[in-house]
């Protein structure tokens, strides 16, 4: 139950002036820009833009400079702004085949038509601090480079699946369910699955998909192929009828491979679980894709033993603003609620020792 | 699309305005509001009629108009709603002409009744009885009362003991649709009548008798 | 489009400088909402919602009668609407050529030069693997 209050106005006042003092740190030291933030937190602007749901480095530079760089209240504000902007419609399914590559590499295979590109990662360095950084000023680095191939890079999961070894998703152009609009119910599809999960928590997904490789689910996944790259929006305005390239974005695309054992209509073969995220998101995109597969489990008639493939139980927790709501309302004053649970305690207490005193006697 | 005409010269601002003007207009039924901020209306869509349909159509909203293809095309383009191919298949049923009769709309359902049609009715003119009443005009000048014909008689929420409103060029047989939807409720079409820059409402919980 | 798309405003207000360019009336916009973004299950399936994605719009008419129309992603107004102006104007075969050379060849050359770096970035670590015959 909740009653209104009112009071605290100047007290709210003050918290909000000291956050901004506290925001902006040491004054004697230059602000952050937008510019900075997007340059160089480029893989937080990622994620708050994964999680906020919203692809605009703008957008998520300036949320994370607001929330002082706590990621999860940054998707919220993203959120929260996107609810002002109208919907134009929806764009044409993004092409990851025709991605323009900055990283690919696969698990599976070695030799691989279009090769291991390895891109911008952290994989193969040390992990050791790099103490060269807390010095400013270093000259800007010189990249490498080496004359590229045109050739559009095939991908895995086709190549298996030319030999009849990978499912195939089933196709069809029925309208995907929209959590934006209509909210989720069971069973979810899994156009609805994959939506939660794209703008699902990292941390969450990231213990889920974990918790499957540890026995909880049977799962054995291999990473079929990794690409991180940019793809062409196209949109077709109703006005044209015909689509227009309206910019580019930079997504992770990530395809695991699963054993199937079959069932009765369908042959032992391999099957996918998928995971595709705004940005560089690759740990995000993977944990997506682990967990796909489990909450496929009852459409390949699977035995649904762990919390990865309980639909109801990922689906529901998936989404950090929605968690956060919940959670953090816990500080909401709960006066009245917490007077009658005094009354009920004090009551009880007085009951039992009442008790007490008499099997005493 | 080389004669479209501008929506809202300010979309944001102008749509609040006008959606402030619609909120009134429920809020007290039967009473004239007038909208200060209007779109460039292609005809024959008054300024109102256009200023409440960019404000509230969407594109989750399909819209039936009997205005022709120049009034479609100009929805389409600013306010972005899907065009209904009947009527019963409109969440806005814009009426220029001949108006559909309101049990040929959608009156929602008992779970979602908010999911009505509502339709906007352009009409001649909208007026208010001067004080004493039509009967005292009516004496000034026969001519005048005439073209008024016979004035509407509102109760119900939103009114402290009765409203009255002239409406010139409804339907000959509004009062009786409008009586016939009644035992509908919750459910039931709301209209929006629009003259010129001004509109009333008749939200489906108003009765309505000549008078 | 699609060059205009991906030009920032001063980069096309800057091929623009020098040419005369008629008057012209905004019909819608610029404005600025989202799309919502698609992706496909497995990456050739059927559709899901990604998330959206910020976009900015333009139509406008020219003094000429002709009619321009811009989408392009994020919240630049200017360049939407200088967008929606080009679109516009490369409908004039009197001005087509000439307005093609001078604002949308060089942008597109500017931006397949980046490609192209991009794809040098990549191809430079792309893995050679070699063979370690001494092991078999």
């Amino acid at each position: 139950m909740y009653v209104a209050v009112k009071g605290g106005e100047a007290a709210i006042d003050a918290a909000h002036g000291w956050l901004a003092a506290e925001r902006r740190g040491d004054p004697a030291l230059p602000e952050l820009t937008l510019d900075q933030i997007a340059q160089q937190m480029t893989l937080a602007v990622d994620r708050v833009m994964a999680e906020g749901s919203c692809y605009d480095r703008g957008l998520a530079a300036l949320a994370l400079k607001q929330a002082r760089g706590d990621a999860i209240e940054a998707a919220f504000l993203l959120r929260a702004y996107r609810t002002t902007l109208a919907r134009f419609g929806a764009a044409e399914p993004l092409d990851t085949g025709g991605m323009r590559i900055a990283r690919r590499i696969s698990a599976t295979y070695k030799d691989l038509p279009g090769g291991q590109v390895l891109g911008p990662t952290f994989d193969y360095t040390h992990r050791l601090l790099d103490f060269a950084l807390a010095a400013e000023g270093a000259p800007p680095a010189t990249v490498p480079e080496r004359e590229a191939d045109t050739a559009v890079v095939p991908r895995v999961a086709e190549l298996l699946a030319r030999e009849g070894l990978m499912q195939r998703e089933p196709q069809g152009e029925a309208e995907p369910t929209d959590l934006t609009r209509d909210p989720l119910t069971f069973p979810a599809d899994r156009s609805a699955r994959l939506q939660n999960l794209a703008r699902g928590d990292e941390g969450f997904l990231l213990g889920l998909g974990y918790s499957t490789q540890r026995g909880y689910g049977n799962a054995h996944p291999f990473v079929g192929e990794i690409r991180q790259g940019r793809v062409t929006v196209e949109f077709t305005p109703p006005e044209l009828g015909f689509p227009i390239a309206i910019g580019e974005i930079d997504v992770t695309e990530c395809q695991m491979v699963n054993q199937f054992k079959g069932s009765l209509t369908e042959p032992p073969q391999f099957t996918r679980g998928y995971g595709l995220v705004f940005g560089h998101g690759e740990r995000k995109a993977m944990a997506m894709a682990l967990v796909d597969r489990a909450l496929r489990a009852e459409e390949l008639g699977e035995e649904v033993t762990a919390p990865a493939q309980d639909a109801e139980f990922v689906l529901y927790h998936s989404d950090n603003v929605e968690a956060t709501g919940f959670v953090e309302h816990l500080k909401l004053p709960h006066y009245v609620d917490f007077q009658s649970e005094l009354e009920n305690i004090r009551a009880m207490r007085a009951d039992a020792m009442g008790a007490l005193k008499q099997a005493a006697e | 699309m080389n004669d479209l005409l501008p929506g809202f010269a300010d979309p944001v601002l102008d749509a609040q305005s006008a959606f402030r003007a619609v909120l009134e207009a429920m809020s007290r039924p039967g009473r004239i509001v007038a909208i200060d901020r209007l779109p460039e209306a292609p005809v024959p869509l008054m300024p109102a009629a256009a200023a409440v349909l960019l404000t509230l159509a969407d594109a989750d909203t399909p819209v039936w108009s009997d205005a022709g293809d120049r009034v479609v095309a100009w929805l389409g383009f600013h306010a972005g709603c899907p065009i209904a191919s009947t009527p019963l298949a409109a969440r806005f049923v814009l009426a220029t002409g001949a108006a559909p009769a309101l049990d040929a709309l959608d009156p929602g359902s008992e779970e979602e009744p908010q999911f009505a049609a509502t339709l906007i009715l352009q009409v001649q003119a909208l007026e208010r009885p001067m004080d004493g009443g039509p009967e005292a005009r009516r004496s000034e000048s026969a001519a005048y009362a005439d073209k008024l014909g016979s004035g509407w008689r509102l109760t119900g929420p939103g009114i402290e003991h009765a409203h009255h409103l002239h409406v010139i060029g409804a339907p000959t047989d509004f009062l009786a649709q409008w009586r016939a939807q009644r035992p509908l409720f919750p459910c039931g079409v709301d209209v929006i009548l629009c003259a010129g820059t001004r509109l009333a409402a008749l939200p489906r919980t108003v009765q309505i008798e000549e008078g | 489009m699609g060059v205009l798309a991906h030009a920032g405003a001063d980069a096309i207000e800057d091929r623009l400088a020098g040419h005369a360019l008629p008057g012209y009336r905004r019909l819608r916009g610029p404005e600025t909402g989202l799309v919502m973004l698609r992706g496909r299950a497995g990456g050739d399936g059927a559709a899901f919602n990604l998330g959206e994605m910020t976009i900015t719009r333009c139509t406008l008419r020219t003094e000429d009668g002709l009619v321009g129309h811009a989408y392009v992603a994020g919240r630049d107004a200017r360049q939407a609407e200088l967008a929606a102006l080009l679109d516009a104007l490369l409908q004039d075969p009197a001005r087509h050529d000439a307005l093609h050379e001078a604002v949308i060849a060089p942008l597109a050359a500017a931006q397949a030069a980046r490609a192209a770096e991009h794809a040098r970035r990549a191809a430079a670590t792309r893995v050679d693997f070699l063979a370690m015959a001494t092991m078999r």
